[in-house]
């Protein structure tokens, strides 16, 4: 497609996004663990899986807190990280998100240590099953947070996105508790993996067909490479965790190819967003397009 | 001028200032640039640059666009002048001789030079303000969007929110930086460094209903002169952004000066958005559910 178009000295119109991509697209990947493995760690300590439940509390704590530095460590000005918790604004997708951190992370902390320690069982118990309430807000939150932007590629695929994290949260999740879990509790965590891989397979694909023009944001360059390396890894974990009930290491490859893949999958998203703001035309064509699907519109009106 | 011929523009843009909770509050004050009469001298950057203490944009360079060398807006530069050398047939008003936009050729040319000085449009639906976490960019008593540098912390949101590519982070410093319409000149009554030192006033500061009646009247004028490609940008309280607070008179497509055509702040969709992430939470909390219900011992 070669749609004309006008631009200055074919310089971008938007600014690209100032947040770096090993922290924001990291963010984006480590909340996403954190917050799934909240639920399996739910629903392991709920039917009777202590390992299950374990590795689900663990990975949760350490993909918060990391996601937490990595956050911190992108402000312009780290100090300040806490003016983020001086307003309650639901206009902005980044505070909301901070308040959602600051209720979330305490209770995915005392969760895991007290597992780990054996220390207070009921208060442990009650703040994971708290954790598992917040953490898929945690994973979707981000989908929201990309979208609320001017970026072409993330604005534009605000209805999918939050299903594509939600799927690549569920894999990599899955993809920690195939890793760490030993074969007699791994079951709901193989399902669950493909469940995931399938949501975000799905909501990719849909998301690329909705956008148009913009969509090649998403099949070309560094973007493109990532998230065809994504579709690989999730279809590659799928055919493992399939036949991962009769072999450790089968399971172990199959959860690692999960994991790598989500993180292609949430590196690839930051990247086709960057190069969706550096060239005008994805701002100016599908402008242009909805300008002159308006005044078709008033014309047919006063016809 | 007969009503028939007239180009419909709105009387008002919206009074913002009441909507975000001022009980009392001035005019709602704002820029009207009106380019064709822009004579590109840059005494609006640089009036800007020495009243706002803007530091330089290193390093400068020598870009090949006609006679920009500042490039973009900026974290540090808060008015740009865009230059555009066109081929087009000019043809000058009858009887009125070379009025400037020709080659310089008596009454005609093929060559257009188009100049035009950009700003931050300080919109009615600001997007920068809306997704501001910390509350650091506010609304103020002239209906214009400020950064309070006291309280940002340079999460960058409003960089990528804006849909102008306006708003910037100073890397050095690492906040963000943008146009205050000269707020410390506005509370004392003067008129914005950028169009004091405009000499053909091109840039023309006011309350915005009156700069809208002006543009209208301008427009009306250049169109009668036979300017056809002469119209008005982001006047209209019907746009994706309900406005801007700075509006502009272009002689041409609004991309052909690096604009974008029809903007629209993000945060109309937020609704939907939020709708779409609780039923994605929703989906994953069932399906881990299902795969436990499911999965056998």
């Amino acid at each position: 497609m070669t749609e004309e178009f006008a631009s200055y000295y074919n310089r971008r119109i938007l600014k690209p996004p100032t947040w770096r991509e090993v922290n924001i697209g990291g963010y984006l990947y480590l909340g996403g663990l954190a917050g799934a493995s909240s639920v399996f760690a739910a629903g392991g300590q709920l039917t009777g899986r202590p390992a299950l439940a374990r590795v689900g509390k663990v990975a949760a704590l350490a993909g918060i807190t990391l996601s937490l530095v990595a956050l911190v460590e992108d402000l312009g000005r780290p100090a300040r990280f806490v003016n983020m918790l001086r307003t309650f604004k639901p206009t902005s997708p980044m505070n909301m998100g901070s308040w959602l951190l600051a209720a979330y992370a305490p209770l995915a902390g005392v969760s895991a240590l007290c597992d780990l320690t054996g220390k207070l069982p009921l208060v442990g118990r009650a703040a994971c099953y708290g954790a598992a309430v917040i953490g898929p807000a945690i994973t979707t939150y981000t989908a929201v947070l990309v979208s609320d932007t001017a970026v072409p590629a993330w604005h534009e695929g605000h209805r999918e996105m939050p299903f594509l994290f939600a799927g690549s949260a569920t894999a990599t999740a899955a993809g920690a508790a195939l890793i760490a879990t030993p074969r007699s509790e791994n079951a709901p965590a193989r399902r669950a993996a493909v469940l995931g891989a399938a949501l975000e397979l799905a909501a990719g694909r849909l998301m690329r067909r909705r956008i148009g023009m913009i969509a090649e944001s998403y099949e070309r360059g560094r973007a493109g490479s990532l998230l065809r390396a994504a579709e690989a890894l999730a279809l590659a974990g799928t055919a493992g965790a399939l036949v991962a009930g009769r072999s450790r290491a089968l399971a172990l490859l199959s959860g690692a190819a999960f994991m790598a893949g989500s993180a292609c999958l949430r590196l690839g998203v930051f990247s086709a967003g960057v190069a969706s703001t550096e060239d005008p035309r994805y701002t100016v064509v599908p402008q242009r397009n909805r300008l002159s699907a308006a005044s078709q519109d008033r014309d047919r009106q006063y016809a | 001028m007969t009503a028939a011929r007239s180009i419909p523009v709105a009387t008002r843009l919206p009074q913002v200032q009441e909507e975000t909770g001022y009980p009392e509050h001035p005019p709602r004050m704002g820029f009207f640039t009106d380019t064709s009469v822009c004579i590109g001298c840059k005494a609006c950057e640089v009036a800007c640059k020495e009243w706002n203490l803007l530091p330089s944009d290193a390093p400068f360079e020598l870009t090949g666009m006609s006679f920009d060398n500042t490039e973009q807006l900026s974290g540090s530069t808060w008015r740009h002048v865009a230059f555009i050398e066109q081929r087009k047939p000019v043809k000058a008003p009858d009887g009125a001789g070379d009025q400037g936009q020709g080659s310089g050729d008596q009454g005609s040319g093929d060559l257009r030079w188009l100049m035009a000085s950009d700003v931050c449009k300080h919109c009615t639906d600001a997007a920068c303000l809306d997704v501001c976490p910390t509350g650091s960019l506010f609304r103020t008593e002239f209906g214009t969007v400020v950064v309070q540098q006291d309280i940002c912390n340079g999460c960058g949101y409003c960089v990528s929110a804006c849909p102008y590519g306006v708003i910037d982070k100073r890397e050095e410093d690492g906040r963000v930086f943008k146009c205050t319409l000269c707020y410390d000149r506005q509370v004392d009554g003067l008129t914005p460094a950028c169009a004091k030192a405009c000499p053909t006033e091109s840039i023309q500061y006011g309350p915005v209903d009156e700069l809208l009646q002006r543009a209208a009247a301008r427009l009306q004028e250049l169109r009668q002169d036979g300017v056809a490609d002469a119209r008005l940008y982001g006047h209209d309280p019907a746009d994706g952004v309900r406005g801007n607070g700075a509006f502009f008179l272009l002689l041409d497509e609004p991309e052909v000066y690096g604009l974008p055509p029809a903007p629209k702040v993000t945060t109309r969709d937020l609704p939907s958005m939020w709708r779409h992430a609780a039923v994605a939470a929703l989906t994953l909390a069932c399906g881990i559910a299902a795969a436990f219900a499911t999965a056998r011992r």
